[in-house]
Order: structure tokens, then sequence, then C-alpha cells
């Protein structure tokens, strides 16, 4: 297999303090100017490298991606120890700073997102453990006298004529001083021993036993911690507030007003929560200070009732009119947080040289890097950002504008301490940066032969990009296509399918919540499918069947799913099955809920799914990935609503924002589709079919159905 | 103030009477294993045993401590609940139980009570005991069974 890191600029070794070292400089530029404050390449020293190998023998891997659950600092040093051929448990992983070297390979920006660790790392860290390989082997071969072909790699050793043998370890420093090689072949996939074998996380032993340093949990000499009070309408503006009062809150050091608030500093958390518990805020509310969800809601199901922006422009747009059995159905959709358990956080020190260093449980480090330079005036060179795990962020973490990174910046350009920003539930929950609230209204129905007629698709809601950096890349004849994945892309051989948006901006600041566009786009096709194949009399998957002929990853998912859940057979007494499927981040995902009633109350018993991720590189973890896709999904499904009265968050914590408790986990089976030839998304991709699935169950139940998000909301 | 023990060791608090004990451990004790998350007692992740009873510490007022003994996720294995913890920890590595990972002090701290109380919870113990700790990642199926795992070794030993 050929290798794509040939063609990049440069790729060199270092010899440093013994071990060996491998780092890249990926080039800059194409569509990448947004990002022109990207830091410069830093000199190859660790940790900028993503492979060290020390004289003991101890093989670390620079993680370049956020670990926030999903399992890079296992999966991505498994693609490197593949082909490195060491020992697993001789393989450490350390989270990689900010830095050029670390870019995604797909988007030329430090970040995590989009179900896409694994796969832009995949060619790449498996060439970064083909390269040491062969430098480790051509140490050894040189150090023999013998030919390169005549030394072989097994576990940690390299192994010679006759059956000498030397450790990695004893060959690291000899190997760093070797030019790296160009052009190394990679194995196939049938070689692989580590790629596609269950193998448990590295991160476990520390993360049960609480000594993994998470963003909060950074500590520093003289580390002060700032709370701020944010606006309490969106955009609001200080007006004044009771600074010496608050000042004389024991502990208080400082108050501070931002651009988004006021914070207070204090000697420790507690200190600076009642220095902020005694502050007095008077606000200019500015235009958003009589936004309502309700009136929302309104506005947004008027507005589709007219056409927006052309999506996907069908052949007779308006043959859906000649529908035999019309249907027309509203679909509203709420705005979610992300509610990551750790709540958001960013420590920063300024320091008196003009250098400034932050640690953050950062998805955008390049982006974070750059907004912390700005907001503190600094040269992106003399900023350091140290990438800390992170307790989620399903997206959260990922700010173009980099909300909670700026306001830190900004509090530590003033205090010239050492001080962490710390958010409380309440901050999070009512911090905005929240899916966003969607309307999608559906025109279409049935001719008299059964078959779908037409099917008129119009979305209301408000553009995750607008305004940010990603707008130029991402939007296109003013279509965000964040607003309309799913739906204009559906697999789905749809005749006369017309999809159109309006772009609303609605003061409330939105953000990509895991899964993005199809965290909605899925529950409106795939409980539409249902309700027409209902109409039609059809079997739900039998109907799905014949408009995925053309799609046979798709056919084969939806098949595997059904197979496996016993779908067609009765449901155990009480309970009736949906299902639904969609492709998301190169994947399919089909699940089958098994759902029952316990007064009103929805009980989601099992659900059964169905995976196509591509080559799957560790099992336990997409195993996983799921289960918590499902776990994410249904947290939404049955509880998620973020609603605005007066320009206020009427929610504030887990009490008035719920989330899923272990009582209502439902048991989750996981069947993965075999044969991929290369991964695709694992993260996100097992969100968007849940929630149409517990619908469509809930019909099956019911004989009703539900057009809003989330259920418990229904009417019943 | 307030004197009490933290892991066997004595400490003698003298910040704010109001503080709570999270914030005592976290700030005062460079102690940081044990979690903030909701700061309402709504979510687990601050869970440690105080006088051997599961208690969430961001609600727990350092002057309600005065003479208790207080076990945090640091200490847990090498105190008299030790065999439990060692089991839990054991049992959670070995179905690989954690994601992002912050809220699992406070998942192992309420397994291991548990556990301490009842060697072979059923399933309905294990909800019941377990349905104050909030997990976003959604690891409630495998805490499911490293429990019953852990159950299961405490048995055997």
């Amino acid at each position: 297999m050929a290798s794509n890191v040939s063609r990049r600029d440069f790729l060199k070794s270092t010899a440093l303090t013994g071990a060996l070292v491998i780092s890249f400089y990926l080039p800059l530029g194409g569509g990448r100017k947004a990002f022109a404050q990207q830091p410069p390449a830093k000199a190859p020293v660790p940790p900028n490298a993503f492979l060290r190998i020390g004289k003991d023998g101890i093989c670390t891997v620079q993680v370049k991606h956020l670990e926030f659950g999903q399992g890079v600092t296992t999966s991505l040093p498994m693609l490197v120890a593949e082909e490195l051929e060491c020992e697993w448990s001789k393989v450490r992983a350390e989270l990689a700073p900010a830095g050029a070297e670390f870019a995604h390979t797909a988007f030329g920006l430090q970040m995590t997102g989009g179900s896409s660790s694994v796969t832009n790392s995949y060619d790449q860290l498996r060439t970064v453990g083909a390269q040491a390989r062969t430098m480790l082997l051509q140490a050894a071969a040189n150090q023999w006298k013998v030919k390169l072909s005549d030394v072989r790699a097994e576990k940690g050793f390299v192994i010679g004529p006759g059956g000498k043998k030397l450790a990695y370890g004893a060959l690291a420093e000899a190997a760093a001083r070797l030019p790296v090689p160009q052009d190394v072949k990679l194995k196939a996939a049938k070689d692989f021993r580590i790629i596609g074998k269950p193998t448990r996380r590295i991160d476990s032993a520390d993360k049960v036993s609480g000594k993994t340093q998470f963003g909060l949990d950074f500590q520093r000499k003289n580390l002060h911690t700032a709370v701020v009070a944010h606006p309490p309408v969106f955009g609001a503006k200080v007006k004044s507030f009771n600074a010496e009062k608050v000042k004389s809150v024991a502990g208080v050091t400082h108050v501070v007003e931002l651009s988004n608030g006021v914070a207070v500093v204090g000697r420790n958390f507690w200190a600076a929560k009642k220095g902020r518990d005694a502050l007095e805020v008077e606000w200019n509310l500015g235009p958003n200070a009589g936004v309502s969800t309700d009136a929302l809601g309104k506005q947004f199901r008027d507005t589709a009732k007219g056409p927006g922006k052309t999506a996907r422009a069908a052949t007779s747009p308006e043959a859906y009119k000649a529908a035999a059995k019309p249907i027309v159905a509203e679909y509203e959709l709420p705005y979610l947080a992300h509610a990551p358990m750790e709540p958001l956080n960013c420590t920063v020190e300024v320091r008196g040289d003009g250098t400034a260093e932050l640690w953050v449980g950062s998805q955008f480090q390049t982006v974070d890097l750059a907004a912390a330079a700005k907001t503190l005036g600094l040269d992106p060179s003399k900023v350091t950002l140290n990438t800390m795990y992170a307790g989620g962020g399903f997206g959260r973490r990922a700010n173009p504008v980099s909300d909670y990174v700026v306001e830190a910046c900004e509090v530590a350009k003033d205090v010239k301490v050492p001080v962490k920003v710390v958010w409380t539930r309440e901050d999070d929950i009512r911090g905005g940066f929240y899916r966003p609230m969607y309307v999608h209204r559906v025109e279409t129905g049935l001719d008299a032969q059964g078959r779908i007629a037409g099917w008129n698709h119009t979305i209301v809601g408000s553009s995750i990009v607008a305004g940010t950096p990603f707008e130029p890349m991402m939007v296109k004849d003013g279509i965000d296509p964040t607003s309309t994945e799913g739906v204009a892309d559906t697999p789905y051989e749809i005749p006369n399918l017309n999809v159109t948006l309006h772009t609303v901006a609605t003061g409330v600041p939105v953000l990509w919540w895991r899964s993005v566009g199809h965290s909605h786009s899925a529950f409106v096709m795939e409980t539409m499918i249902d309700e027409l194949a209902a109409a039609a009399g059809k079997d739900p998957v039998a109907f799905r069947r014949e408009l995925l002929a053309k799609q046979p990853r798709v056919l084969r998912t939806l098949d595997l799913a059904a197979a496996r859940s016993g779908w067609g057979s009765a449901p155990p007494k009480g309970r009736a099955r949906g299902i639904a499927v969609h492709e998301a981040f190169g994947s399919v995902c089909a699940q089958v809920a098994e759902v029952s009633l316990q007064g009103d109350t929805i009980r989601v018993h099992r659900v059964i799914a169905a995976y196509d991720c591509g080559l799957v590189v560790n099992p336990l973890t997409v195993e996983a990935q799921v289960q918590s896709a499902i776990a994410f999904a249904l947290s939404a499904t049955l509880h998620g609503r973020i609603t605005l009265k007066e320009g206020r968050v009427e929610q504030s914590n887990f009490h008035d924002y719920p989330v899923l408790r272990m009582n209502e986990m439902p048991l989750v089976e996981v069947h993965l589709v075999p044969g991929g030839d290369k991964p695709t998304g694992v993260g996100e991709p097992g969100v968007p079919p849940l929630a149409p699935a517990v619908a469509n169950a809930l019909f099956a139940l019911t004989g009703k159905r539900t057009r809003s998000l989330p259920l418990s909301t229904r009417s019943t | 103030m307030a004197k009490f023990h933290v892991n066997g060791e004595q400490v003698d608090f003298r910040g704010a009477a109001d503080t709570p004990l999270l914030w005592v451990l976290r700030d005062q004790l460079a102690m940081t294993g044990t979690k903030f998350g909701c700061g309402m007692a709504l979510c687990g992740a601050c869970t440690v045993h105080v006088d051997g009873q599961p208690t969430r510490s961001c609600v727990t007022p350092a002057s309600s401590l005065e003479g208790k003994r207080v076990v945090t996720i640091e200490g847990v294995a090498a105190t008299s609940q030790g065999r439990v913890a060692r089991a839990v920890q054991a049992a959670w590595i070995d179905k690989d139980v954690v994601q992002c990972g912050y809220c699992q002090s406070g998942q192992v701290m309420s397994a291991v009570a548990l556990l301490g109380k009842d060697p072979a919870p059923s399933d309905a113990d294990i909800d019941a005991a377990m349905s104050g700790n909030i997990c976003r990642c959604g690891t409630y199926q495998r805490v499911r069974e490293a429990i019953r795992s852990a159950s299961a070794s405490l048995k055997k030993a």
C-alpha cells in the first residue's frame, strides 16, 4: 500500500535523550486560509512527535486527538503498534499539545470531530509505525553488518541471522540517527495482529482510581479560580456591578469585567463562587430579551409553509400534490445542551516574559490557540496549549468562537496570576451553544399504487457555522449542510424529493451536538418513512427495502438489525418494536427498539443495533460507542429540551434538564457488519436512528404518531 | 473549622465552615480524584464515603464532618473496604467500563458501598444503588456487568 506521507513537505527524525522520535510536518494551504493564525511548526523535539521509543523499550504515542471517551488513547496507538511490531504492553499514550504537525489529515487543523479520529489517522499512524520499525531494523542490520533483508521485527525485538536479538530500546538511539524512509509498505489487513482484536483501554487503571488529570484537575502554584457571571440573556452587556461588596467576600481577590460578563476570582473555587453569589450586575439586556421558544416554534412553523433555499431540487417539485393519500406533517425538535459531565474549564498562565500557557480539554486545539493568542495580544508562537483529558464534550469543546477559552484568557490577562475559569453546571446548561432548534415540514403521500408520489421537505433552523471561520468552507449557495444532512443526501430512492432550507437567526448561540444535523434529520426521515409504510399497509422493513434497492450497504445493515431483533415475530407481551436506519459519517446504523408503556412512562427495554463502520480497529470500543450513542440519544429522545422565556433559559441543572440514568438504560446488543476495507465513523452514527426507532415503536404500541421531541412532552 | 480524617489522615480544616467537602478535598488537599459535576447532589460524580456511607461531597459542609472518617477514591483500595474496592476496580478494567472516565470515581465509590453492604445485589438493587450516578457517556450497561462480575469474584475469594 502506497503511503501518502511521501507527499508531505518533509519528514524527519531526531536523536534526543537516546529516544527514537518521529514527527511529521504537514503542509498548510489550500482551503485553510481561514486558519492563518495556526501556530508555526516548532522544532521537532518531544513531545511534538508522534512516537518516542525510550531506552527502556517503552513506545509512547502522542495522541493528536482529544480523549473524551471515544477511546483514541487506545485506538490510535493500536495503529502505530500494528506496524511497529512492538509488545502492546510496552505502549503508552500521551495527549499531544497544540502543534501544526498534529493537524487532522483531511481538515488541516488540529481538531476532534466528525467521527474522524481513526479514519484520518489510519494511514498516517500505521505509516509512523512502519517507518520506525524500518529504522530499528536498519540500525540492527548496521550493527550486525548484515543486509536489511536478513533481519526481522518481532514483539519489540529485531531478530538477526542465527537468532541474534536486540531489543528496540537498545536500538532506539542508533535508529534515531538514520533517515526516515519515505516509502514503506503497510501490512495487508489479513496480517493484522492488533487491529481488529478486542483491546482493553489503556486509560482504565488511572480512570478507576481517580488519577487521570482532567482539565478541571490541573494544579499549579498560586493558581486562582474564576467563576463568571454570564449575561442572563444572550448578548446582554454589563452596565454596572457592585465590585467593592464582592471584594469583601473572604478569599476573593479580583472582580473583572469581561466582554461577556463579570469574573469573580478567588483563592479557591468556593471563595470565587461565594463572591459570584454576592455579585449584583445591572445589564443592558439588548435585542434578545424577548426571545421565547414558544414564539420561535410558531415563527418556524409559519416560515416552513413557504419554500426556502434549495438544497435538493426535484424534477417535479409539485408531484406530491397528486398523491392519492396525501400526508402533511410538521416536526419540532428542541434546543439541546451537551451537558458533558466535566463542566467547562480552562486554565491560563500569562508570564512576564511575553509567553502564555493554557491547559484545556479542547476539541479544537488550533482554533483555541489562535483565539487565545489574539485575546492575549501575543504571537501564536508564544502560546502553548496543553491538551487535557476531557470529561465528555459531544461537540461543546469544539467551538469556532472558543467562548470559554477566550473568557479564561480575558481573566488571565487582567489578573496576571495563573487562573482556572470554572463553569458551574448552571453556567453550562444556560451557557448557549446548543443543538439548534428545528422545524421540519414534510408534504408527501402515496399514489394509487401505494408508491411515494413526491416529497416536499422544508427545514427551518439556525446555521451552526454562520459567522464563523467555517462558513466560507462549508456553506454553499446559502445552504449550511449541517442543517440539511440526512435529508438532502438520503440513501432512500424517493421520487421527486425536493428539499429547501430557511436559515433563521434567533440570537441563541448554536453548535454541533453529537451527530450534528443527523440528530434531527433522522428522526423526521425515519418516522415519516414509517408513516408512509403504515399508509401503504406494508411492513416497515419491507417498505424500506424497496426504497433501498440500490444501497447494498444500507440494506445489509437494515437486514442484520431486523434478523437479530426477531423482526416479524411477536414481541414480548406489552412491548412493541420500532426500526430505523440511517447513514452518517460514512457509516450505517440500524436499530430496533423494544418499547412498552407503564402508565404514561415510556420504557425502552432493548435496543438491537446493526452497525457497518467499515474496518473495525477495536471491537470493544465500537461496541462501547454504540452503547454510548444510544444512551446519549435516549436522554434527548425522552427528556432533552432547552426552552427560553423572555430571553432566559428556563433549565439549570440535572433536575430540570434530566439525562438518562441507569434505571432507564436499555439492554443494548451490537452486531457488526463484517468486511470493511477501511474504517468509517464510529462515535456519532449510533445516535441518529435511536429516536425514530423508539418513536416508531411507540406508534406500533399506541397507533398515534409523535412528531416532536422529547417524547416526555407528547400529549397522551 | 473542623477536624476529621481523610483516608486515615487527620485533617484540621480552618477555612470557611460552609465549604463543601468536595472543595476541601480538591482545593485544600489537592486530591482531585473526587469530581465536581453538578453542585446539587444530582449526579454522584463527587461521591465519597463518610463513616462508610456513600455521600455526595458537593453538598456536605466541612462543619458537619467533625470527628468523621472520610474515604475518597484515592484511598479506598487501602481501607477496610479495600478488598471490595480492588475487586470493583479490577472488574471495571476487565469489562472495559470507562469512557471519558470523569464520573467513574463516583461510580466506583457507589459500587464499593453497594457491594460492601450486599455482596450479591439483584439487578434491581444495582439500579437502585447506582441511579444517582450520572454517566453522560452511557457506560451503564458495562457498569452493571462489572458490578455483577465483582460480586462473583468476591463470592469466590
